[in-house]
């Protein structure tokens, strides 16, 4: 039946788009949950997506390159951590200029690798069995990506992490009230710097992902955008990891339907799509209120208070 | 079971701590007396680990012990509640307690830590649900918070900065009447205030300090209300205020049914009505975030009512412009004095002539007239006693009380019909304190209104003619202040309405 296979390629493609949106902005939420904005998820994704194709490209191991390029996303977001909880700078500027250097870096670097198809990628895996349920089966167990599942399972041990354990309470503390973290002994800049380099990996691991699994291939800026849906996506997500599964399946669909309709609509139409979507979803969150769940020190650096 | 001796901490330009000493024994309230600035909050912070002394030595249980930080402190049973309470408002009671605590499971802590809670609370008298989000607390329990965490992290040390501040009456009582207790359990106390009716009702002994410095250590039981005073100021204290019998006269402002939203988007004002009329202070009593300050941004053209009618002189001004109001002759003294009073980085002269630079004589067409400009600033600064070494210093350089004299030569100067007043006298010292009342009382007795909004219940009962009690956003009544009683008060700040409600 027609309306069946064109259920399952939105759904499959959804899921196969949403993928580093997903674990752009479960890393962006934990960041945020901890204080700290950071504009730079754009800078670490294209970052991890060129590193990770490189290391693949060269060594022939596609999970390497994943491996690899979690590693420079945190290196990355190491640099605004230091940059804004250390030094105090505003997270605003230092994400900002986190992007323009990543773009720039890997595309300096990328230069010679620029449009070779990648010999290696990472397999797809078609779970046994599960495959099989008619419609539930090609949907969501065939043909996907091992991060895919990873990040589902991830969005939901974070939740659990969050709102059940007492890392949890201490982040969740320290974004909302640093004084009162600190007067109980909480280090808060310590808390600050491991959510921010978490969020800095796992935005690699969404770079690694498209160049070695979703394109696979090198370009220069092909990460076109998907940092700023993803900062979009941590507020419409209310800062919630479970809510984050739903808007980054929403917004793959949403990217998977422009494609279809490229045959439509000019290219630069497409092209201005992401910002116009972030544009609307910020504007549905001020509406609605969602952004009332914003943790009550984000954005603001936190000093001892001495005079 | 603590000494700290000789204590010295400097911030740039001022000895907060000059060579401080005090010893405070296993079962008693020690209260540290002081005004403010006096460097009580200095020397506690110092004692819990949120500053590090230049210089000097602390003991613990005859220990030397270094404290370096809260987390120390707390291992060395020193547990501090804060003026400003520092709770997670979105977290539950339990949570809050949970954070940052040693020894709770790794998976939901918060459920170990509820059942501790509830032992403790009965222990103590200190009864809160552990389930409760912070915010849906009022100020009292929100205290008790902060002192079940305290308890819960075994502190045998409890440090209480001002904390009968956001407190109603009857909550200060029981406040007490757990203080009492905790010392009966051999806990030691450390109460920090300067209000002297309560140093002689719950401490044992005081620490009074001036400037830095420890001005002595004595015994409730030796001393009185005025040789306190005496130490704490440094001169005699005239407690009664000269105050003239009110001669109330024509309508200077009529409140009617008043509804406005708070920041937060839920109702703060739920139908408010009341008259001030000229000649008369009107005071507005209530334990902070009952809805006075959104009631004074309405006034004051800062916040949009939902419903009901502002008269101000005669004229409808409901959700005109901040400028309109004031053009209409409202003086408004604010909340927040550096943030919404002036221009911290703008001179004095210029801050001066805020609300009326638009207009002649400070203004011709598109230019200001600096010369008029800066003979009013010197006369005002004469007239109001604002001490600065020029009209031109940069405002956020004065002292608070000069900063406040400041707001008043503004608001005054335009000769008002209505002036609107919120917490004139937070945080002054007691002679500015005087000095800002007798101001007030001064404009009363030439025949305008004053609305006066302070947490302060000594200040509304000395300067009010009357006194309305608001409570979640609406006023449970109105009595005339000669007839006031504080229990009465304190029962409506706690939420009861008045019997017979007189006619406003």
């Amino acid at each position: 039946m027609d309306w069946q296979s064109w259920l399952i390629g939105i759904v499959g493609r959804a899921l196969a788009f949403g993928t580093p949106l997903l674990w752009g902005t479960l890393g962006e939420i934990y960041a945020e949950r901890a204080g700290v904005v950071n504009l730079g998820v754009e800078g670490m994704m294209v970052l991890g997506a060129f590193s990770a194709f490189a290391v693949a490209q060269s060594t022939g191991h596609p999970g390497l390159g994943i491996l690899v390029a979690a590693l420079v996303g945190g290196g990355a977001a190491l640099i605004h951590a230091f940059l804004t909880v250390t030094l105090r700078a505003n997270q605003y500027v230092s994400g900002l200029a986190l992007t323009m250097f990543g773009l720039g870096l890997a595309g300096l670097l990328g230069r010679g690798w620029e449009g070779i198809p990648l010999k290696q990628p990472l397999p797809s895996v078609t779970v046994p069995g599960l495959s099989k349920i008619p419609l539930l089966g090609p949907m969501l167990f065939e043909d996907q990506s091992i991060l895919t599942y990873i990040g589902l399972v991830l969005a939901v041990v974070l939740w659990l992490l969050l709102y059940r354990t007492r890392w949890g309470i201490v982040l969740r503390s320290v974004g909302e009230s640093p004084a009162t973290a600190d007067a109980l002994g909480v280090n808060v800049f310590l808390v600050r710097y491991l959510a921010v380099i978490l969020g800095g990996v796992l935005a690699g691991v969404a770079g690694g992902y498209l160049s070695v699994e979703y394109r696979p291939s090198w370009t220069e800026g092909m990460t076109a955008g998907m940092g700023w849906i993803v900062i979009a996506l941590t507020i419409f997500a209310g800062w919630d990891p479970l809510q984050a599964i739903w808007g980054s399946l929403f917004f793959g669909a949403l990217y998977h339907l422009s494609y279809r309709l490229q045959a439509w609509l000019p290219p630069e139409l497409l092209k201005l799509m992401p910002y116009a979507f972030a544009i609307l979803v910020l504007a549905i969150a001020g509406l609605s209120g969602r952004r009332r769940g914003a943790p009550g020190a984000l954005g603001v650096p936190y000093t001892r208070g001495e005079k | 079971m603590l000494v700290m001796r000789d204590i010295v901490k400097t911030f740039p330009g001022v000895v907060a701590n000059d060579h401080v000493s005090l010893e405070v024994q296993a079962g008693e309230i020690h209260a540290l007396l002081g005004e403010n600035g006096a460097g009580k909050t200095t020397l506690m912070n110092i004692l819990y680990g949120l500053y590090r002394p230049d210089s000097g030595e602390i003991y613990v249980k005859g220990k030397r012990v270094h404290i370096r930080s809260p987390r120390d402190a707390i291992a060395h049973g020193i547990g501090m509640v804060h003026q400003h309470f520092k709770l997670v408002r979105p977290h539950t009671v339990a949570e809050n307690v949970a954070l940052g605590l040693a020894g709770t499971p790794f998976w939901q802590p918060a459920r170990v830590v509820e059942r501790g809670l509830k032992e403790l609370s009965e222990r103590y008298g200190l009864p809160v649900d552990p389930r409760a989000r912070v915010w849906q607390l009022s100020a009292g329990e929100q205290q008790r918070v902060e002192i079940l965490k305290a308890l819960y992290r075994g502190a045998e040390i409890l440090i209480l900065d001002e904390p009968t501040s956001v407190l109603t009456p009857q909550e200060t009582a029981e406040l007490f009447k757990v203080l009492l207790h905790m010392k009966q359990e051999g806990h030691a106390v450390i109460f920090i205030t300067h209000k002297l009716s309560e140093v002689m009702e719950v401490a044992d002994r005081v620490t009074v300090m001036r400037r830095g410095k420890v001005v002595g250590t004595l015994p409730t039981a030796e001393t009185d209300k005025g040789s306190l005073a005496r130490m704490m100021v440094g001169r005699e204290v005239v407690f009664r205020l000269s105050k003239g019998e009110c001669r109330p006269g024509e309508e200077a402002l009529v409140v009617e049914d008043l509804h406005a939203l708070s920041d937060r988007g839920i109702p703060a004002l739920r139908g408010v009505s009341f008259t001030v009329r000229r000649g008369e202070i009107l005071g507005i009593a209530g334990v902070a975030g009952n809805g006075q300050r959104e009631l004074v941004e309405v006034i004051t053209g800062l916040r949009r009512a939902q419903r009901g009618r502002i008269i101000v002189l005669g004229k409808d001004l409901t959700n005109r412009s901040a400028r309109r109001i004031a053009d209409a002759g409202v003086a408004h003294i604010p909340e927040e004095r550096l943030r919404m009073g002036i221009v911290p980085g703008m001179s004095i002269e210029d801050n001066l002539i805020l609300k009326k630079h638009h207009r002649p004589p400070f203004s011709r067409g598109p230019l200001l007239q600096l010369r008029k400009v800066h003979a009013f600033a010197k006369r005002v600064i004469e007239e109001y006693d604002i001490m600065t070494p020029s009209p031109r210093t940069p405002a956020k350089l004065l002292s608070g009380g000069n900063i406040q004299r400041l707001i008043l030569a503004r608001e005054l100067s335009g000769q008002p019909g209505l002036v609107v007043a919120a917490h004139p006298t937070y945080g002054l010292d007691v002679g500015a304190t005087e000095q800002i009342r007798q101001l007030l009382i001064k404009q009363r007795d030439s025949g305008v209104g004053v609305l006066l909004v302070s947490e302060d219940l000594e200040e509304i009962m000395a300067l009010s003619d009357r006194i309305a009690v608001m409570f979640r956003g609406e006023i449970m009544g109105i009595v005339s202040a000669s007839e006031a009683k504080i229990e009465e008060i304190g029962l409506m700040m706690a939420g009861e309405r008045r019997q017979q409600e007189q006619p406003s």
